[in-house]
């Protein structure tokens, strides 16, 4: 067929194919510089950022630079009792170039990270090596501080051995790899990460349901109201839209706080005592309110644009069949806008499960998401390595319900406008 | 009430959207059962609104409407049990075409196999069986007018209301659903109301044809009717092609009147609205009631200049300038006997009295 086809020449006597992919080079040319732009623009601060992160989460050089000695000497014991003196000696030997180099503050930071107690015992054994005696390193390192006598603490060491390790993955669901190699939950008082989890996707799933059950109704009026009214309408759903997160965020705190706006209300009103003032921010409540309000736009749009492409007499028709109104909404109108409830379900949810701003400042401490914690260990313990790992497990979540709601609805069905 | 026969009746209905216009003016409208009626008008005369009225999307203003002498005003559209078919089909675009047929049969709560039974019949009706698995959208465009007919019906309500339901389909289709819903009506014998702005296709279906202007029924009366004694100006320039004459009356007597006009040329006619001398009328004639070289017996004849031929396959058009109305109109057929039809010649033009009718002045 194709040699048939190469028979097939312009009028020019170029073969038609030749000529085709010539012409459509240029365009695809074309496209290609039209896009270029954004192209770099993702590349340089979308993608290459996330294998970074991916790189961060799982790189676990530090340690293995800063002990080259330990491990070396360490591989060849078995981890049930306390090493051998050659690896006492060797550790001692690198702790004193990391002295040297002003290293070993990072390195009880890291060895802190695997377990707590490092940091007193490192700096103690900062202290008290300048005097020690040639020889002998084991019985002068174990004097240092009981806890260097501790065969867990020399295990902790040893689990740090590997350049790259997918401990930190444990870590952001509560778990580690013991000894045996086997995955263990870490002790029920240290479990933070799981219930952290839980948590996110309960409120993203319940601020998702609320604005749902708000939304809809605000969008069909919008949908259905004459012109000049529904163009006023939409101004005050847009109205917040427009106005700085920060700020709504705030006018929020101004509202909920217990001698705020609302308090003040509803004692003045006499439905609340005066020394019984309802806590609405600094936990979950007040993450459920802010977050409800500001994430309705994104629900109210997508609905409004799927249902004003419904035409009223689909609902007419419903009627004139004999549907009650009821009926008719139910069989007829409801599942036109599905598409329109998936696509802002689905922009909702996934807002909501990485919000940060809004529960950090009117969560609390039982309010506050998984991007809080992410941003706490950026900030605060500087554990990025664990940070990327966390960001990286969000992202992963979300994609897993994108895939899910894929199977289940289908992408092509989503309508944003 | 005197007409308690009739199925369907307007009362003395008003209409008013924002309460300065009157979209419908006190309609009276009688419909007997098993009519055909067809509601013809332009765009804005409030034919539809009459048809929303009547199916309960609308509420009169004033007035009542009737249903089998029962008022309907305050039923919801959903209890009054009335079939309707929309302009743009208003199938359900997520069910199929069964379960669109089902959906008020369903609703109804009818056994399963009942349901079966009666879409089953509807989708033969409009010859359709074998689509029951299909959507919409997987259906052409007179197909989907079918099924949105069979689902007007499939409930058997006595009264079915139709809404421009051919106005999106191309000529040749329009042509045969327009024999297709016809042949419906005559063999279920149900009521229908239609709506439509195409006067052919009230022409070809309706038993009688109710024309709309500014909120009123100008005419009401059987297509030949309608098309041949026009009561008004309105009606006569809205049904087919019309030729007319502006002048005053003269003289009349005898069931004849005479016509002076601008050009000071008298025509005999008809007078159907003019009852005394002085009075200005507007005079119609149909073109093919207009011939050349006429016979003695006809009452008018007069000469006329060809300005224009317009060819039409199975007949021309030739455009007069005939006692100062340049733009009078023949309908002439194609046939070999009449060469001497040409550009600039001048031909004898006759017509009867009876057919050139004198109406009102009013012009459109």
């Amino acid at each position: 067929m194709s040699s048939e086809t190469q028979k097939i020449l312009t009028t020019d006597g170029i073969p038609l194919e030749v000529s085709l992919k010539k012409v459509e080079r240029r365009n695809k040319l074309k496209a290609f510089l039209l896009v270029a732009p954004l192209l770099f623009f993702l590349l340089i601060v979308y993608i290459s950022p996330i294998i970074g992160m991916l790189f961060n989460s799982v790189d676990d050089r530090m340690v293995t630079k800063a002990l080259p000695k330990t491990f070396i000497a360490m591989e060849k014991w078995d981890g049930k009792e306390l090493p051998s003196e050659e690896v006492f000696e060797a550790f001692y030997i690198d702790f004193q170039k990391l002295i040297e180099e002003e290293r070993e503050g990072k390195l009880s930071t890291q060895l802190n990270y695997e377990k707590n107690g490092f940091k007193s015992i490192i700096k103690k054994l900062r202290r008290k090596s300048k005097s020690f005696e040639e020889g002998n390193y084991k019985e002068q390192i174990m004097a240092v501080h009981e806890r260097w006598a501790d065969v867990e603490y020399w295990r902790a060491i040893k689990r740090r051995a590997p350049s790259y390790s997918y401990s930190k993955y444990l870590k952001g669901i509560d778990m580690y790899q013991n000894e045996d190699g086997k995955f263990v939950e870490v002790e029920e008082d240290r479990r933070i990460y799981k219930k952290l989890w839980v948590r996110t996707l309960k409120i993203a799933f319940y601020v998702t349901l609320f604005c749902f059950l708000m939304a809809y109704p605000i969008a069909h009026l919008l949908a259905t109201l004459p012109m000049k009214y529904s163009n006023l309408l939409m101004i005050c759903v847009l109205l917040p839209f427009w106005t700085s997160l920060l700020v709504r965020t705030a006018s929020w705190m101004i509202l909920l706080q217990q001698q705020g706006v609302v308090n003040d209300f509803l004692v003045w009103i006499g439905l609340v005592a005066d020394d019984e003032r309802l806590v609405m921010m600094y936990n979950e409540t007040g993450t459920y309110i802010a977050m409800t309000q500001i994430l309705l736009p994104f629900m109210v749009l997508p609905l409004y644009s799927v249902m004003k492409t419904i035409s009223p007499s689909l609902v007419r028709a419903g009627k004139s069949l004999g549907g009650t109104p009821f009926i008719t909404f139910w069989k007829v109108y409801f599942p036109l806008t599905i598409p329109g409830i998936g696509a802002g379900s689905l922009l909702v949810f996934i807002l909501a499960i990485g919000y940060y701003i809004t529960p950090e400042l009117v969560g609390g401490a039982s309010g506050t998401l998984i991007s809080n914690m992410i941003a706490y260990h950026m900030k605060s313990t500087l554990d990025w390595s664990f940070a990327s790992a966390m960001g990286l497990m969000l992202l992963a979540g979300v994609l897993a319900i994108y895939w899910v709601y894929n199977k289940l609805v289908g992408i092509d069905n989503i309508k944003l406008g | 009430m005197t007409s308690s026969k009739s199925f369907v009746k307007f009362d003395k209905v008003d209409k008013s959207y924002d309460g300065k216009v009157l979209v419908v003016k006190d309609l009276n409208l009688d419909i007997n059962e098993g009519e055909f009626i067809t509601m013809l008008g332009p765009s804005g005369s409030g034919k539809t609104t009459c048809l929303m009225m009547l199916a309960g999307f609308e509420t009169p203003t004033n007035g009542e409407i009737y249903l089998d002498s029962k008022p309907i005003s305050r039923i919801p559209p959903h209890k009054r049990g009335i079939g309707m078919v929309f302009q743009n089909y208003a199938l359900f675009p997520h069910l199929t075409v069964y379960e669109n047929l089902a959906f008020p049969l369903k609703v109804r709560k009818l056994y399963k196999d009942e349901i079966d039974k009666k879409v089953d019949k509807a989708l033969s009706m409009v010859s359709l069986s074998g689509l029951e698995k299909r959507m919409p959208n997987q259906l052409s465009g007179g197909q989907q007018q079918r099924v949105a007919v069979a689902r007007s019906l499939v409930f058997d309500p006595q009264l079915v209301l139709m809404d421009e339901p051919l106005g999106a389909l191309d000529k040749n289709l329009r042509e045969s659903m327009q024999y297709e819903i016809k042949h419906i009506h005559e063999n279920i014998g149900v009521t229908v109301v239609y709506v439509t702005h195409d006067q052919s296709e009230a022409l070809t279906m309706s038993s009688r044809i109710a024309v709309f202007n500014d909120g009123k029924v100008q005419q009401l009366s059987s297509p030949d009717k309608l098309y041949e004694e026009p009561v008004n100006s309105f009606v006569a320039e809205f049904i087919g092609e019309n030729n007319t004459f502006t002048g005053e009356v003269t003289d009349i007597s005898g069931g004849k009147c005479k016509v002076k006009l601008a050009s000071g040329a008298e025509i005999i006619s008809n007078p159907i609205r003019v009852k005394s001398k002085g009075e200005k009328t507007k005079v119609s004639l149909r073109p093919e009631r207009a011939i050349i070289d006429p016979e003695d017996k006809m009452d008018n004849k007069h000469k006329g200049k060809i300005e224009e031929i317009i060819y039409h396959g199975d007949h021309a058009r030739v455009r007069l300038n005939l006692l100062g109305n340049a733009e009078f109109i023949l309908k002439v057929p194609n046939s070999s006997a009449r060469l001497d039809i040409k550009r600039g010649n001048e031909i004898n033009v006759g017509w009867n009295s009876h057919d050139a009718r004198a109406l009102d002045p009013k012009s459109i």
